[in-house]
């Protein structure tokens, strides 16, 4: 399982790249992985508010269903709408192609409680 | 401990995602659930099926007491037939659904790996007459070679003339000096086998099927496969307070002079059932209905989802769910986290065009 190390990471399996006042979202290649075949994305509105921790969206899988949770506060700056026809991109690359959401953060205090790569893989039993 | 069937370092080898399933470790997916699922319908799987647990019934009226047990009429079919039933609890609800092989000497019960100690206790409790019940569930492994190439891939690689066998027959047979209980049989809709054989003879059976074009499917294809062709799974559509007609089963029941549950089913074949099985789909992205999630007709709550995907093979979502019996109506709403969606009614099974369909007709 790929845990990048310039990441950090929720205990529901999103990511976050920090780069100033913003975050790009995902999930990772663990999440993806569990969800198997990933068939729908529902992406939240560009301009609304996303709370730490609050479910903001939802991943459809052949099987299953998964919540989205937003690993800091903010505002939707952008979303993928690649994935609307090519949501298997979150299968084939979690990290890259397979982005969800961009936010502009606007409660930095929350980074603070993000996990470290370290601690997500201890979270996913990786070594 | 959960345990493992004799296939399992195979499983690790193909880098399947195992998981647990009634307390077994099995592979749910190898490469991906979509592509296991279309390439059923197009060439040709194998699935470990060694989970199923085999129950044996034998002595002098083991043909008097499956008929009190089971919902079909078991005398109905001759040495080598199987037969699909399901194991009726007092209440007329289902305790399983299963496989009944006549064999010469004996029947085989083949049934839900989650349900087998169950099943096995059930039986027991309930034994009448003359009978030996035997538990073989822990001797015996179980492949299913399903697709439309499977008859080809057999005589290729086993050796077997299976052009001959219509379905839902069996045979007992040797592979080199292996015994072999082949049947024509399947959860998938395609064409397809199953085979039975000692657990250890278990690998030499693998080694020799696994060739050519053949891959491996986990229980996610196998869910997605069955529920295209709408057939029920125990746990979703099928539970101990079920019916077998509110199932949706009747041409399984057979009226019999004495059986479990016969007060309540005679009741709902006269006055009609309390709720049954319908079939939805939807063809809005994102729409997909999941189980336990709530059916409304007209602003009413009229029931549930008992099960639902998104379809690899027709790229929508479908479903099916129980509601009350005066449902009639073309349409359905499905609260989708919040959302009440449309779902248009369709007729089974979801998937109509498969190889096994074709195979049928070619026997007729």
């Amino acid at each position: 399982m790929l845990v990048p190390e310039d990441l950090k990471y929720t205990k529901e399996h999103e990511w976050a790249k920090i780069e100033g006042d913003i975050a790009t979202i995902g999930i990772t290649d663990f999440a993806q992985s569990e969800l198997s075949d990933i068939v729908y994305v529902e992406l939240p509105a560009v301009g609304s508010a996303v709370e730490y921790m609050e479910p903001f969206g939802s991943i459809e899988a052949v099987k299953t269903v998964a919540d989205l949770y937003s690993p800091l506060s903010g505002e939707i700056m952008e979303v993928n709408e690649e994935l609307e026809n090519n949501p298997s991109a979150i299968n084939e690359d979690p990290y890259g192609q397979g982005w969800i959401v961009k936010i502009r953060i606007t409660n930095p205090e929350e980074i603070g409680k993000l996990l470290s790569p370290e601690d997500y893989r201890k979270l996913i039993g990786a070594e | 401990m959960l345990k493992r069937t004799p296939f399992y370092k195979f499983h690790t080898e193909l880098n399947a995602r195992m998981v647990p399933f009634a307390g077994f470790e099995m592979p749910v997916q190898y490469e991906g659930i979509i592509k296991e699922t279309l390439y059923t319908r197009q060439k040709l799987v194998l699935f470990d099926v060694s989970h199923m647990g085999e129950i044996e019934i034998k002595g002098k009226d083991a043909l008097h007491y499956l008929s009190y047990v089971v919902s079909n009429d078991p005398s109905k079919i001759k040495d080598y037939q199987v037969q699909y039933a399901v194991l009726l609890n007092e209440r007329g609800g289902a305790v399983d659904d299963l496989l009944i092989y006549k064999l010469p000497d004996r029947y085989l019960l083949v049934v839900n790996a989650a349900n087998t100690d169950k099943d096995y206790n059930f039986l027991l409790e309930h034994k009448k007459g003359e009978v030996e019940i035997k538990n073989l569930s822990d001797e015996i492994a179980q492949l299913a070679i399903q697709g439309p190439f499977a008859e080809a891939h057999l005589r290729d690689t086993l050796g077997l003339e299976l052009s001959d066998m219509k379905f839902y027959w069996s045979m007992e047979t040797k592979y080199k000096d292996i015994p072999i209980l082949v049947s024509r049989t399947g959860y998938t809709g395609e064409d397809g086998f199953e085979i039975y054989v000692k657990k250890n003879y278990a690998e030499e059976i693998w080694n020799t099927v696994f060739k050519n074009d053949i891959k491996p499917a986990g229980l996610g294809a196998r869910d997605t496969l069955r529920l295209e062709m709408g057939y029920p799974l125990y746990g979703h559509e099928l539970n101990d307070d079920i019916s077998p007609l509110e199932a949706g089963l009747k041409r399984f029941v057979k009226l019999k002079d004495e059986f479990l549950g016969k007060d309540r089913i005679v009741k709902e074949l006269e006055q009609g059932v309390n709720k049954k099985l319908i079939a939805f789909f939807s063809e809005e992205k994102g729409s997909i209905p999941r189980e336990k999630m709530k059916i409304y007709a007209e602003g009413e709550e009229i029931g549930y989802v008992t099960s639902g995907i998104f379809s690899p093979t027709l790229n929508y979502s479908i479903g099916m769910g129980y509601v009350k019996s005066d449902f009639t109506d073309e349409k359905v709403h499905i609260d989708i986290r919040g959302k009440l969606k449309e779902f248009k009614i369709c007729s089974l099974p979801f998937v109509k065009e498969t190889s096994l369909k074709v195979s049928k007709k070619r026997k007729q």
